[in-house]
């Protein structure tokens, strides 16, 4: 049967193409490295704080973790949140104040911040904790959309995308399983 | 194409152009009956469909606040999105499935066959089998139902051929790739089925039925039909005498329009129709239009559903090809020895990544959830369709707090499910998992009610005034020039996709209609 390329199809090239209206360029630098406020896309954003941008991007990851993901989704779900935050002050301080909230669950926990905190377990327990306030809620209803919307990030999940500007399945492989017992 | 003066009383208004009122709108005009059709949605043509799963949803989804209340899980994940209907000419045949089955005799009568449920409002059909089946068959004929009228049936996709090796493997007898109003060859001015999948984000080829480019180009070309978009009811308006005069519109423009009428036809969806109907209450009518027997809005159905969705250890694929084209029909019998009354079907189904995010579980996070999304290439998905029980405390009513732009109040869904329900789901939650886990499945997993799809009986029929609100013609006990055409008049909802239905009793509707017209009866 027909299998999908899983390779990130994300070269620096279409990923500035793609993002160019919502994330900085330094944002295209991020693949591989790690998650902190001194990366430049932190460093880049207007209105929220770099440790908090940082923060978002962690927190997004450890609410839907996916292993063969790169930060640079992540990255890319949270960016909006500076604009919006920019120009609407409730959104700033539900986010300032929800990392906050993580930064103190942490320090009373862990005595470090939230970043700092080593192992996801850890801060899995963390967010178990504030997961019925808005803050969180809010997070992880953008997520489902702002991460999983990102057609960059389909051919990952063996997702082909839109079909009917390729002729759809007719001849490519809508009934082509082959390891089905045979009864 | 006609375009008659909002003056002209002549007229017969129809509100909504999907399933009952398209096809109404262009069965009356080919009988030569003048027909305004008051669309609340825009034109979308199907070239311009999205094979994408948000941006599709923007374009043509019922976005419109709704509120809810209940202890149906719809009303925690989805507060304000009870159904996932659509706002655009062709109503929601642009988003539907495709599949086409006939109700079952003693689906007609429920209270007969399934006796006095506590906690229930089961009603007998005013009509039987007998009396809709020729209609029936004239719907299956104008839809080009596969497996009907020697149309062959689709051919299977992965997701199909899964579930029908798993269900015969358990020993389901009944399993096939459908009767569905889906091209398997080309029929009617229309191409066969690409197997594009993107069922539910509009038909770009033309293969599935649809009154967006069936029914409502026809009746244009009659010139008897004129259809308004961007033309959002707001209220019927009656004379002194208690007869329905007009119905009051906002138009594109946010502007009031008054359409007079010598008839008006309800197909606006079980959530808008007994809507439009409470907000048209008026001196003479204080409950509400047609509502002398308080039943306008009760008894809302939604089908009793769910998903099962299996993981395998090798890819499955199962978004490429028709959606819904593969059911197993072995469980849609009445059995009540499995612990409830009524039945289900299973039927598959797929999302693609965005929404399966948004549905497997609503609010889930962490790995539990993502291993999940993880093994997406690797899972076959199918749908319950069964029945559920009519309860008068299931509704719709005017929220008291939240308005529309007009000014008028939104419309307000509460719903328990019935402990019938509860067993019901929980049989077909376990005999779908058997399904994937005899072909080997390495994990499944329920997945809740989506925002309903399938919105019934809100306005229902019945013998007597004082059960429902239509008598057997889908005309109103109280007001003999106001008809309903869409799902809200199911007595009951039948273990089955209900559009079929609709269609046929919007063909006969017209017969009926027209038949009272020429003698002067309305």
């Amino acid at each position: 049967m027909r299998e999908i390329d899983r390779r990130s199809r994300v070269s620096r090239r279409s990923f500035l193409h793609a993002s160019a209206t919502v994330l900085p360029a330094a944002a295209a630098a991020a693949t591989g490295l790690g998650i902190s406020a001194e990366a430049a896309w932190a460093q880049e954003a207007k209105t929220l704080k770099p440790a908090t941008m940082a923060t978002l991007v962690l927190m997004a990851r450890d609410i839907f973790p996916h292993d063969h993901i790169g930060d640079v989704f992540y990255i890319k779900a949270v960016m909006p949140y500076d604009a919006k935050a920019g120009s609407d002050p409730a959104s700033r301080a539900l986010i300032e104040e929800g990392v906050a909230r993580l930064d103190a669950d942490a320090m009373d926990r862990h005595q470090v911040a939230y970043l700092a905190v080593p192992w996801e377990q850890q801060r899995v327990e963390i967010l178990r904790g504030v997961e019925l306030t808005p803050f969180f809620r809010k997070i992880r209803g953008d997520l489902v959309v702002s991460l999983y919307n990102q057609k960059d990030l389909w051919a990952k999940f063996g997702y082909e995308g839109s079909s009917a500007d390729k002729g759809g399945y007719i001849h490519r492989g809508f009934d082509d399983i082959n390891w089905l017992p045979q009864s | 194409m006609a375009n008659f003066d909002q003056n002209d009383d002549s007229v017969v208004v129809i509100v909504g152009s999907g399933a009952g009122g398209g096809t109404l709108g262009n069965e009356l005009a080919q009988k030569g009956i003048k027909v305004v059709i008051l669309e609340a949605g825009a034109r979308v043509e199907n070239q311009d469909f999205i094979n994408d799963e948000w941006a599709s949803f923007v374009q043509l989804a019922w976005k419109d606040t709704r509120t809810t209340s209940g202890t149906w899980r719809v009303h925690q994940d989805f507060p304000n999105l009870p159904a996932w209907i659509v706002k655009a000419v062709g109503g929601s045949t642009v988003h539907w499935a495709g599949a086409s089955l006939r109700f079952q005799e003693h689906e007609f009568k429920t209270r007969t066959t399934y006796g006095a449920l506590p906690g229930a409002n089961l009603l007998d059909w005013p009509i039987t089998l007998a009396e809709l089946e020729p209609y029936y068959t004239k719907a299956e004929d104008k839809m080009g139902v596969t497996r009907t009228n020697n149309i062959p049936g689709l051919p299977g996709n992965n997701n199909f051929k899964v579930l029908e090796a798993g269900a015969k493997k358990i020993g389901y007898k009944e399993v096939h790739t459908g009767r569905m109003a889906i091209n398997s060859e080309p029929r009617d001015g229309r191409g066969s089925c690409q197997q594009i999948g993107f069922c539910f984000q509009g038909c770009k080829s033309g293969a599935k039925w649809s009154t967006l480019y069936t029914e409502i180009p026809k009746g244009e070309a009659t010139g008897k039909l004129e259809v308004r978009p961007n033309a959002m009811a707001v209220k019927i308006e009656h004379d002194a005498s208690g007869k329905v005069t007009g119905v009051v519109y906002m138009d594109g423009s946010g502007a009031l329009q008054r359409q007079k009428a010598r008839v008006v036809a309800v197909a606006g969806n079980s959530l808008e129709s007994p809507r439009l109907l409470l907000n048209s209450a008026s001196a003479m009518f204080p409950d509400g239009l047609a509502n002398s027997s308080g039943q306008v809005g009760r008894n809302y159905m939604r089908h009793m559903t769910g998903s099962v969705y299996g993981v395998f250890e090798r890819p499955v694929h199962m978004y490429r090809g028709t959606t819904m084209a593969g059911i197993v029909r072995d469980e849609a019998k009445m059995d009540p020895s499995r612990g409830f009354v009524g039945g289900y079907e299973l039927e598959t189904l797929s999302l693609g990544l965005p929404f399966m995010a948004a549905f497997l579980d609503p609010g889930a996070w962490g790995r539990s959830f993502t291993s999940a999304l993880d093994d997406y290439a690797n899972m076959a998905g199918m749908w319950i369709v069964g029945e559920d029980m009519a309860r008068e405390t299931n509704r719709v009513t005017l929220d008291p707090v939240v308005k529309d732009k007009n000014g008028m109040p939104v419309a307000s869904v509460h719903f328990d499910d019935h402990p019938n329900d509860v067993a019901m789901r929980q049989h077909a939650y376990q005999q779908g998992a058997a399904i994937y886990d005899a072909v080997g499945a390495v994990r499944t997993f329920p997945t809740p009610p989506y925002p309903s799809t399938h919105n019934l009986g809100t306005n229902r029929m019945s013998e007597k005034p004082r059960d429902g609100v239509l008598n057997k013609y889908g005309q109103t006990h109280d007001v003999k020039n106001l008809f309903v055409s869409d799902g809200s008049q199911f007595t009951s909802g039948a273990a089955c996709n209900p559009t079929l239905t609709i269609v046929s009793l919007a063909i006969r509707q017209a017969d009926t209609i027209s038949g009272m017209m020429s003698r002067g009866e309305i």
